[in-house]
């Protein structure tokens, strides 16, 4: 086998999915922030989500079973810092797949458009934190139903 | 290149003051009045540990003998920590555990902004992640000290009592030393000394909403952040954070 492209790499870890919210992928998350190869070692940059995330090492652990399926023998998965991770980098599909499993998804006004279930506009904050470092509890006044908020950071 | 052994110190104080508090509030996990903040606390905590875990893994790095972030967490004992008292202080009731949160956050959240600029490209980009995480934590620990501050008479009361028991030890965070003038030469962190007039004026806007009173009396207790003598309180911290690894050297999973 050859080596694989960049872009077909990319397009495996599109496939691997959040482990605290699996209708996303890695990649959605914005949180693979460089794949590139050295002579033969593919080289694969994570950034965290929130620093004490517990699902980070679940996660690289995933990556490199995805990997390694898939023919990838020589890796190397370095933690990137900088520049901290942002709510910004999430693509615009994986908004919508979480939008679609009931998770409001981050919006720059800081607080959810609308509600996830329903639709209703009438809202209101429960606590800033929620089920995740990275979600809020919301609830909405119209179809009296609670759900979660993917916070901005 | 700036003093290695005064760098160490540096970031055992960051990285000791996020796990000691961090441990703290973790204690509340299961215990708090209500899920909600239950849930908080406990992300809280986790953002701390996970701060912990870069401070205390440059730590690591910088000392260069080959110890880890979980080394210098688990393999220490109480006069090697370098966090200020404040820190390891008892939770007390709800109200006392968020006045705690909220008089260190606020310094953190100060602290955090000026190290982004940190001439230490390394110490620049775990400020800058902690910072985000550290602005939902003093949101939150503010908007409950005013909640509780002024709220009913009772809560009233034990939020007052709370600040009284801990205004005293909030000084130590704005001493400094030679590793602190080491620090501001090399242009890696600022004098702690400066932190106080921003500091003074966010707690004073925060407690003024909340209704209570700021002590006037200027003592302030010391001894965490140079290490010279912890309250009593780290020592049973450590007996239950170090358990573990004591009972079962290098034990893994």
């Amino acid at each position: 086998m050859g080596q694989p492209s960049v872009d077909t790499i990319w397009d495996w870890l599109d496939q691997v999915p959040d482990p605290e919210i699996p209708v996303i992928s890695l990649v959605d998350l914005g949180i693979i922030r460089d794949v590139k190869w050295k002579g033969d070692t593919l080289q694969v940059a994570v950034t965290p989500t929130y620093s004490g995330c517990p699902a980070t090492s679940v996660i690289n652990f995933d990556i490199e079973t995805a990997l390694r399926d898939r023919g990838i023998e020589k890796l190397t998965l370095t933690q990137q810092l900088s520049p901290p991770w942002t709510t910004d980098w999430l693509s615009d599909k994986g908004r919508a797949k979480l939008e679609e499993y009931g998770i409001a998804p981050p919006s720059p006004k800081g607080e959810p458009d609308r509600c996830p279930n329903c639709g209703g506009h009438n809202l209101e904050r429960t606590s800033q934190f929620g089920s995740t470092p990275c979600k809020a509890l919301w609830r909405c006044r119209d179809c009296l139903e609670p759900f979660d908020y993917f916070k901005c950071i | 290149m700036a003093d290695q052994n005064a760098l160490f110190e540096f970031l055992l104080r960051m990285g000791d003051n996020s796990l000691i508090l961090g441990h703290r509030v973790s204690e509340w996990c299961g215990h708090s009045p209500v899920l909600e903040e239950d849930i908080a606390l406990a992300n809280t905590a986790l953002d701390l540990i996970g701060q912990t875990q870069f401070w205390l893994g440059l730590a690591g790095e910088v000392e260069g003998k080959g110890r880890t972030a979980d080394d210098l967490a688990f393999l220490r004992d109480a006069w090697d920590f370098r966090n200020v008292l404040l820190c390891e202080l008892p939770n007390g009731d709800f109200g006392q555990t968020l006045m705690r949160q909220f008089l260190y956050d606020a310094w953190s959240s100060i602290m955090l902004g000026r190290l982004m600029t940190s001439s230490d490209a390394r110490v620049a980009e775990i400020a800058a992640k902690a910072s985000k995480e550290v602005a939902y934590h003093v949101e939150r620990s503010g908007d409950t000290v005013v909640g509780l501050g002024d709220g009913t008479e009772e809560s009233h009361a034990r939020m007052q009592a709370a600040l009284d028991y801990l205004w005293p030890y909030v000084g130590e965070m704005f001493d400094s030393d030679e590793v602190d003038a080491a620090m501001v030469k090399a242009g890696i962190a600022p004098d702690p000394a400066s932190l106080r007039e921003e500091y003074d004026a966010l707690v004073a806007k925060v407690l003024g909403q909340a209704t209570l009173t700021i002590p006037t009396d200027t003592f302030h207790h010391k001894g965490g952040r140079t290490g010279y003598m912890h309250t009593e309180h780290l020592g049973h911290l450590l007996t239950q954070m170090q358990w573990l690894q004591r009972a079962y050297p290098g034990a893994t999973w």
